[in-house]
C-alpha cells in the first residue's frame, strides 16, 4: 500500500487483527520518505511483514515510472534501516519451494538441503555448489511468489499506454459497490497468463488499455479469495486463502486501495481440504 | 458562399471544386499552396488575400457544424463544450487526458436526456449498517439508569476493552480503534441482556463470508441448568417413542439376525461450569448484530475437530462437510475450536493464580483463585524466560474432556446383562489418560520440530521502562498474550486453526470390521497328504499299544 496513506490504510485492514505498533508506524513514516529520496523512487509501497520465529522482516517496494517494471524490494528488521534485496531468480524460487516451516528471523540463517531433502539438493544445486540456501534468498523468493500469486489491484486503476508502459490511471474514481463485490473487478498485478486463453467474444468486450491483466475470476482453486464488505459496504476487504495474511482493501467510489501482507510467509497448501 | 469581387470567378470555382474533392483550400503551411494560383510563388509566406482566408475559415466552420447522422451532435459544438470544460476545470496535464474529457462530455449529454424517470433513492447497505452501529450508542433512559450505575461501579462484569486494546496495540496486534469501541459497546449490551457474572472479549475468528466476534462469559449461578435439563428430557421422550414403534414392527415381520455390534458408548460432555465447558461463549458477526450463545461442547466434537481443518463460513448454521463427519454444524465446530484454543493458549503470569489451600490436589483440580500476594516480575524477566507464564485453563485430554472418564464404567451403567460382563473382561483395560495439570509453566510446552511453542518479545526496545511483555503462540498462530505489571490478557485474532508444519492429510477410513474372530477351527488348512495320514495312523496305533501295555501292567499289579 502507498506509503503516504499508510495510517488510514492500516485502520482499514485491521479487521484481521494484524497491524503495526505505534512505534513501527512512526518509524515507517520517517524511513519510507528517506527511502524514496535515497533511491529516487517515484512511489514507495509498504508491502508488509513476514513474521519469523525470532524476529520479523518488514518489506518495502519501490516503483519506477513504469509500474510494470520489476519492483525493487527492500527489507528491514526494525523499520528504520533498509537493505536492498536482489531480484528473484527462477533458481531461488525453485529452491525455496522445497523449504517448509517458519522463517527464523535471522537473514543469514542457512537452510541445509542435505538434511531436508537430499534428492532435491542434487537436482537443484548443480555444479558442485553447497546445498544450502540463506534465509535472505528464501525471503526474496517468497515475496516474489506472493506478489505474483496474490498481489491485486482494482480494475481500471492502471492503464497501459500504446507504447507498452503502465502507469496509474488518474481518471480512476473507484469501483462501484456492485462491481466491488465481483472477483472479476480485480486483477493480478503481474504478467498475465490467462489473457490469451479467453474466447474471442470475451476479448471483444475488453478494453486493451485497462484490461491487460488477469482477473481473479479464474484463480485455482475456486474460492481461494474471501470477499467481505465491512460496515455494510464502506470498505471491501479481500483476503487470500492461499497465502494467509494477505489483505486487500478498497473503499468503493474513492481512489483508496492497497494490499498488505502480515503473516508467516507460508503457503496454505491445505486449502483444498479447508474449503 | 460569397464571392469576393477581387477574385477571378474562375478561381472561386476552382476553390469550390477543390473543396468538394475533399482537399479544401490549401493553407500557407501546406505544400501545394499557391501552386493553383499562378500569380504567387511557393516561397511567398504572406497571406495574399484576406478574403480567401475568410472563405477558408467559413468552409472549415461549415464542415465542423455538420451534424452527425448517428448521434445528432456536431463536432463544432462538441469541441466548444470540451474546451469550455477544460477551461473551467483546468486539470493538470490536460493533453494526456483529453480523450477522457471528450468522452465525459459526450456521456454527460446523454445522461440528461434520459431524465424523465426519477431514480428511486436506494438505501445503500452502508446506511443500514450505520443504523445498527448507532443503536449501540443509545443509552437506556429511565429509573433503571441510576440503579445500574451503582451496580456497575461496584462490580462490573464488563471488561475494559479499550485498555486491553491499547496494550495489544503496542505489540501491533488488534483491531482498529473504532471497531474496538463498537465491540466494547456491544459487550455492554450483552451484559445488560444476559445474566452475566464476568465476561471478556475472547477474540475474533475470520471466516469466508463473515467474521465472528467472540465473548467469553460466566453466567450467574442457576441460570443455565434449566435449559440443559429441558433439552435432555425432550430428546429422551422422542427416543422412547421411536423405540416403541420399532418394537411393534419387529413383531410383525421375520427379521435377519440383529447385529451384535454395539458402538462404543458416547462419552458424556462435561458439566456446564467445569472442564471444557467452564465458560459460555457468545458470538456475533459484527458489533451491532445480536449475540448468539454457542452450545456446550462435547468430547466427540473436540476429538473430531482435531482431525479436520475447515474454514469457517461465517454462518452458524452452515454444515461442516468433512471426513470424519463432524457431529454438528458450524456452531459446534466453532465452539470446539474455541475450546481447543483456550486450552492451549490462555496463559497468565506464574503465581497470579493459585490453587485454593483447602482443596486437595486431585486430578480434577479445576478451580483457581487469584493470589493476593502476587508480585509481578519485571518485564524483562517475563520476556526472557517462559517459566514466568503459566496456563490457567485445563488441558483437554485425548478423550476430549478435561477429566478422564472410563468408558467401561459407562457401559456398566447402561447394561446389566451377564454376557456384557464377560465381554468387558476380554477388553483390555484402558489406561487412564492424564495430561499436564492446571497452572503448568509455559517452559514445559513442547515445541513443534525445532520451533519453540511460544515467542516472547518486548513491545519496544527503545523505551524499556514502559515496554510490555508480549508472547505469541506458534502452535496456534494468532493467539497473543501481554503482561505489564499486574495487568495481563489473552486474545485471539486468526482463522481458528492450529499450525502444523506438515501438510494436512485426512485420516484414512477405519479398517473393515471383522464378522467373526478367526481361529483354528474356521481357518482353512491344507488337507494332509497320504504319507502324513499313514504316519499319523502309525503314531496312533503306537500310542494305543502303549496304553494297552500299561493297562495290562496295572491289572497285573492289582492282582
Amino acid at each position: 500500500m502507498e506509503a503516504q496513506s499508510l495510517p488510514a490504510a492500516l485502520a482499514l485492514v485491521a479487521g484481521g487483527g494484524a497491524g503495526l505498533s505505534p512505534e513501527k508506524r512512526a518509524a515507517l513514516g520517517v524511513s519510507l520518505t528517506l527511502l524514496q529520496h535515497n533511491y529516487r523512487f517515484e512511489r514507495v509501497w509498504f508491502w508488509g511483514c513476514i513474521q519469523g520465529v525470532r524476529g520479523s522482516y518488514y518489506i518495502a517496494e519501490g516503483l519506477r515510472p513504469d509500474r510494470a517494471a520489476p519492483r525493487i524490494r527492500l527489507y528491514s528488521l526494525n523499520c528504520l534501516d533498509w537493505s536492498l534485496l536482489t531480484p528473484a531468480t527462477k533458481e531461488m524460487v525453485a529452491q525455496a519451494e522445497q523449504l517448509k516451516g517458519r522463517f527464523q528471523g535471522d537473514p543469514s540463517f542457512e537452510y541445509n538441503f542435505a538434511e531436508i531433502n537430499p534428492q532435491a539438493a542434487e537436482t537443484l544445486f548443480e555444479g558442485g555448489k553447497e546445498p544450502v540456501i540463506k534465509e535472505e534468498a528464501r525471503l526474496i523468493a517468497t515475496i516474489e511468489q506472493i506478489d505474483r500469486a496474490v498481489g491485486i489491484v482494482p480494475r481500471g486503476a492502471f492503464v497501459k499506454t500504446p507504447l507498452g508502459s503502465v502507469h496509474e490511471n488518474r481518471h480512476f474514481e473507484g469501483l462501484s459497490l456492485v462491481e466491488a463485490k465481483k472477483l472479476s473487478s480485480y486483477f493480478h498485478f503481474t504478467e498475465p497468463v490467462n489473457l490469451k486463453n479467453k474466447t474471442l467474444l470475451e476479448k471483444a468486450n475488453l478494453d486493451p488499455s485497462t484490461d491487460f491483466l488477469d482477473s481473479l475470476e479464474h484463480d485455482i482453486p475456486q474460492g481461494s479469495w474471501s470477499v467481505q464488505l465491512e460496515k455494510g459496504g464502506a470498505v471491501v476487504v479481500l483476503r487470500s486463502l492461499l497465502w494467509l495474511g494477505l489483505t486487500f482493501y478498497h473503499v468503493p467510489m474513492t481512489k483508496q486501495y492497497g494490499y498488505i501482507y502480515f503473516g508467516t510467509g507460508e503457503k496454505n497448501v491445505d486449502l483444498p481440504f479447508m474449503l | 458562399m460569397d464571392q469576393s469581387p477581387g477574385l477571378n470567378p474562375s478561381q472561386g470555382a476552382d476553390h469550390t471544386y477543390a473543396y468538394e474533392r475533399g482537399h479544401g483550400p490549401y493553407q500557407p503551411h501546406e505544400p501545394g499552396y499557391g501552386l493553383d494560383q499562378p500569380d504567387y510563388s511557393p516561397y511567398d509566406d504572406q497571406i495574399p488575400d484576406p478574403k480567401a482566408r475568410m472563405l477558408a475559415i467559413q468552409n472549415a466552420k461549415a464542415y465542423l457544424l455538420k451534424t452527425s447522422t448517428t448521434s445528432g451532435l456536431n463536432l463544432y459544438d462538441h469541441l466548444a463544450n470540451v474546451l469550455t470544460k477544460i477551461l473551467d476545470e483546468q486539470p493538470t496535464n490536460t493533453v494526456d487526458i483529453i480523450e477522457n474529457i471528450s468522452k465525459d462530455v459526450k456521456w454527460a449529454r446523454f445522461q440528461k436526456k434520459m431524465d424523465t424517470l426519477r431514480d428511486e433513492y436506494e438505501i445503500p447497505p452502508t446506511y443500514e449498517a450505520a443504523e445498527k452501529c448507532k443503536a449501540l450508542f443509545i443509552k437506556e433512559n429511565g429509573e433503571e439508569n441510576e440503579e445500574i450505575i451503582e451496580e456497575e461501579i461496584g462490580h462490573s462484569p464488563l471488561p475494559n476493552v479499550m485498555e486491553t486494546a491499547f496494550y495489544f496495540e503496542q505489540a501491533g496486534v488488534g483491531l482498529s480503534k473504532d471497531e474496538s469501541y463498537y465491540i466494547f459497546l456491544a459487550l455492554k449490551n450483552l451484559t445488560s441482556v444476559q445474566p452475566i457474572q464476568t465476561c471478556r472479549f475472547w477474540g475474533k475468528i475470520l471466516g469466508l463470508e463473515m467474521n465472528y466476534i467472540i465473548a467469553e462469559a460466566q453466567l450467574r449461578e442457576g441460570e443455565e441448568e434449566e435449559e440443559a435439563g429441558e433439552e435432555v428430557t425432550e430428546e429422551e421422550v422422542k427416543g422412547m417413542d421411536e423405540v416403541e414403534e420399532q418394537d411393534e414392527e419387529k413383531e410383525k415381520e421375520d427379521e435377519p439376525p440383529k447385529s451384535t455390534y454395539k458402538p462404543p458408548p458416547d462419552i458424556p460432555k462435561e458439566e456446564n461450569g467445569t472442564g471444557a465447558n467452564k465458560y459460555v461463549y457468545f458470538v456475533c458477526n459484527e458489533p451491532g448484530k445480536p449475540w448468539v450463545k454457542l452450545p456446550p461442547v462435547t468430547p466427540a466434537q473436540i476429538v473430531c475437530a482435531r482431525k479436520i481443518k475447515k474454514f469457517f463460513t461465517g454462518r452458524l448454521d452452515a454444515p461442516v462437510v468433512s471426513f470424519p463427519p463432524f457431529p454438528g454444524n458450524e456452531a459446534n465446530y466453532l465452539r470446539a475450536q474455541i475450546a481447543r484454543i483456550s486450552a492451549g493458549t490462555h496463559v497468565s503470569p506464574t503465581g497470579f493464580y493459585q490453587f485454593p489451600e483447602e482443596e486437595e490436589e486431585e486430578e480434577g483440580g479445576d478451580t483457581y483463585e487469584e493470589n493476593p500476594e502476587f508480585e509481578p516480575p519485571a518485564v524483562a524477566e517475563m520476556v526472557d524466560s517462559l517459566s514466568t507464564w503459566a496456563h490457567h485453563v485445563k488441558n483437554i485430554l485425548k478423550q476430549g474432556r478435561c477429566v478422564w472418564i472410563n468408558p467401561q464404567k459407562l457401559e456398566e451403567k447402561n447394561e446389566e446383562e451377564e454376557e456384557d460382563e464377560e465381554e468387558e473382561e476380554e477388553m483390555d483395560e484402558q489406561q487412564a489418560e492424564t495430561g499436564p495439570p492446571l497452572l503448568t509453566l509455559l517452559s514445559e510446552d513442547e515445541g513443534i520440530k525445532d520451533i519453540p511453542a511460544w515467542t516472547a518479545q518486548h513491545s519496544t526496545n527503545l523505551i524499556p521502562q514502559h515496554s510490555v511483555a508480549i508472547i505469541q503462540s506458534n502452535r496456534w498462530p494468532g493467539a497473543y498474550a501481554f503482561a505489564s505489571g499486574r495487568k495481563f490478557e489473552n486474545i485471539y485474532f486468526g482463522w481458528g486453526h492450529k499450525y502444523s508444519p506438515e501438510n494436512y492429510t485426512p485420516i484414512l477410513p477405519p479398517p473393515v470390521q471383522e464378522e467373526y474372530p478367526s481361529g483354528p477351527a474356521i481357518t482353512e488348512a491344507r488337507d494332509p497328504t497320504l504319507e502324513e495320514e499313514l504316519a499319523f495312523k502309525a503314531a496312533q496305533e503306537a500310542l494305543a499299544a502303549g496304553e494297552e501295555e500299561e493297562e495290562e501292567e496295572e491289572e497285573e499289579g492289582d492282582d
